[in-house]
């Protein structure tokens, strides 16, 4: 399925606006207690094991990791104009992208300990 | 409205024109510095200096043309109308994209003026520059009026398009664009991208887009979202800032893309000639 450019623009712009806003929430969960407390090794597991927050943040990496992506392929496409380099960093940047997400989400289900919360 | 958006735009003028005429300098000469390059015939890029007299009405163009006359007659420009009408003698004048016949020497500053070819566009011969491949992206979108409902071949038939002042003023402003290719040789993403389209072929494609005479939206759109397309515009906003005929371009670029998001609804009611024509010869009986 190809999308047109004017839908994955608009896939760029909303995932943007949606990482800010999970971004912001992220920092303010951050500063719920002092800075370097919330980076104690229990409270960072305890964050692991919160659903809310596991929620929160997949959707950060899932939603910078597109919007970054794309990003790239933008800035990369005006580099070269020909259709072998237009089609090869297409699939590179979806291939680097769905690697980022996949590392990162085997990341939070290790932290989390595959209890989800529900130990 | 029509009548307001040209009061305003004259009062810009005059103030422009005021503060213009307060940085004037009157000089009685100045050293032109002309680009100078041939690569077809051997001849590698060097400037020239060369000493014109001036007065205070004196522009780039005419100034090139003395020294073309009377100095140096293998100097290349292209000029015609002399009065930013035709688009040809656009030219980098003191590193900024202007129309030689629109500048006047006495608005520069410094007794020096370079005068170097457009950026942006393939270099022929010192200050003239290629504009087909300009011309092509102004061509594929499609800088005229579609309407499969004008009844164009049957003469007796034939019949006006109607519009409104508030129509005419949503693409009015757009259709002063002379294709100088001052905007093309400005935009930064053209430096980069050879396909992209460039702000004077985007501002057409919403200049027809807009127009309620036209009915080819859907093909319209097709034409720009791509990806050497609309998207690309950084929106450096460079080409509506050395527009000679106050075009916006980017503006233009701009409105389109909002409607292509959704944001804005293209609200224009497609003139029915037909229906009109129908009904004014009922009117008639
Ligand atoms: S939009 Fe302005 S600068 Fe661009 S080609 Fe038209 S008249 Fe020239
Ligand atoms: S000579 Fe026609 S625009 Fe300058």
């Amino acid at each position: 399925m190809m999308l047109r450019e004017s839908q994955i623009m608009k896939i760029h712009y909303i995932t943007g606006i949606a990482a800010l806003f999970v971004v912001a929430v992220h920092i303010m969960m951050r500063l719920i207690m002092p800075y370097s407390l919330s980076l104690e090794y229990e409270n960072v597991i305890a964050n692991y094991h919160n659903v809310p927050y596991l929620v929160l943040l997949e959707s950060i990496l899932v939603l910078i990791a597109i919007h970054g992506f794309n990003g790239l392929r933008i800035i990369l496409l005006e580099l070269r104009q020909s259709k072998a380099w237009e089609d090869g960093i297409t699939i590179l940047t979806i291939a680097a992208m769905m690697a980022v997400v996949a590392y990162g989400t085997r990341t939070i289900i290790i932290a989390n300990g595959f209890g989800l919360g529900f130990e | 409205m029509t009548e307001q958006v040209i009061e305003k735009i004259e009062s810009m003028e005059k103030k422009r024109e005021k503060e213009k005429h307060g940085k004037e300098t009157i000089r009685s000469s100045v050293v032109l510095k002309i680009y100078r390059a041939n690569k077809r015939a051997g001849e590698q890029p060097h400037y020239d200096s060369v000493e014109v007299p001036v007065q205070r009405w004196t522009t780039v163009l005419d100034a090139l043309l003395h020294a073309k006359q009377y100095k140096d007659p293998s100097i290349g420009i292209r000029y015609s109308c002399r009065m930013a009408s035709c688009g040809s003698c656009g030219m980098k004048i003191n590193g900024i994209p202007r129309l030689a016949c629109y500048t006047k020497v006495s608005e520069l500053e410094g007794s020096t003026v370079t005068v170097e070819p457009l950026a942006n566009f393939p270099h022929i011969r010192d200050l003239v520059t290629d504009f087909a491949q300009f011309f092509s992206h102004h061509h594929d979108v499609k800088p005229f009026v579609q309407n499969e409902n004008a009844d164009i071949k049957d003469k007796n038939k034939l019949s006006e398009f109607m519009q409104s002042p508030e129509d005419l003023d949503k693409f009015l402003q757009f259709s002063y664009c002379i294709k100088c290719g001052l905007c093309y040789s400005a935009c930064p993403t053209v430096a980069t991208d050879t396909k992209f389209p460039g702000p004077q072929a985007l501002s057409q494609a919403y200049r027809y887009f807009i127009d309620n005479r036209d009915n080819a939206t859907k093909d319209r759109i097709n034409i720009v979202d791509d990806k050497h397309g609309i998207w690309r515009c950084h929106f450096a906003g460079s080409c509506s800032s050395v527009c000679p005929k106050g075009v916006d371009p980017a503006l233009g670029i701009q409105l389109l893309r909002g409607h292509m998001l959704g944001f804005s609804k293209n609200e224009k009611k497609i003139a029915d000639l037909q229906d009109r024509l129908r009904k004014d010869e009922e009117a008639k009986q």
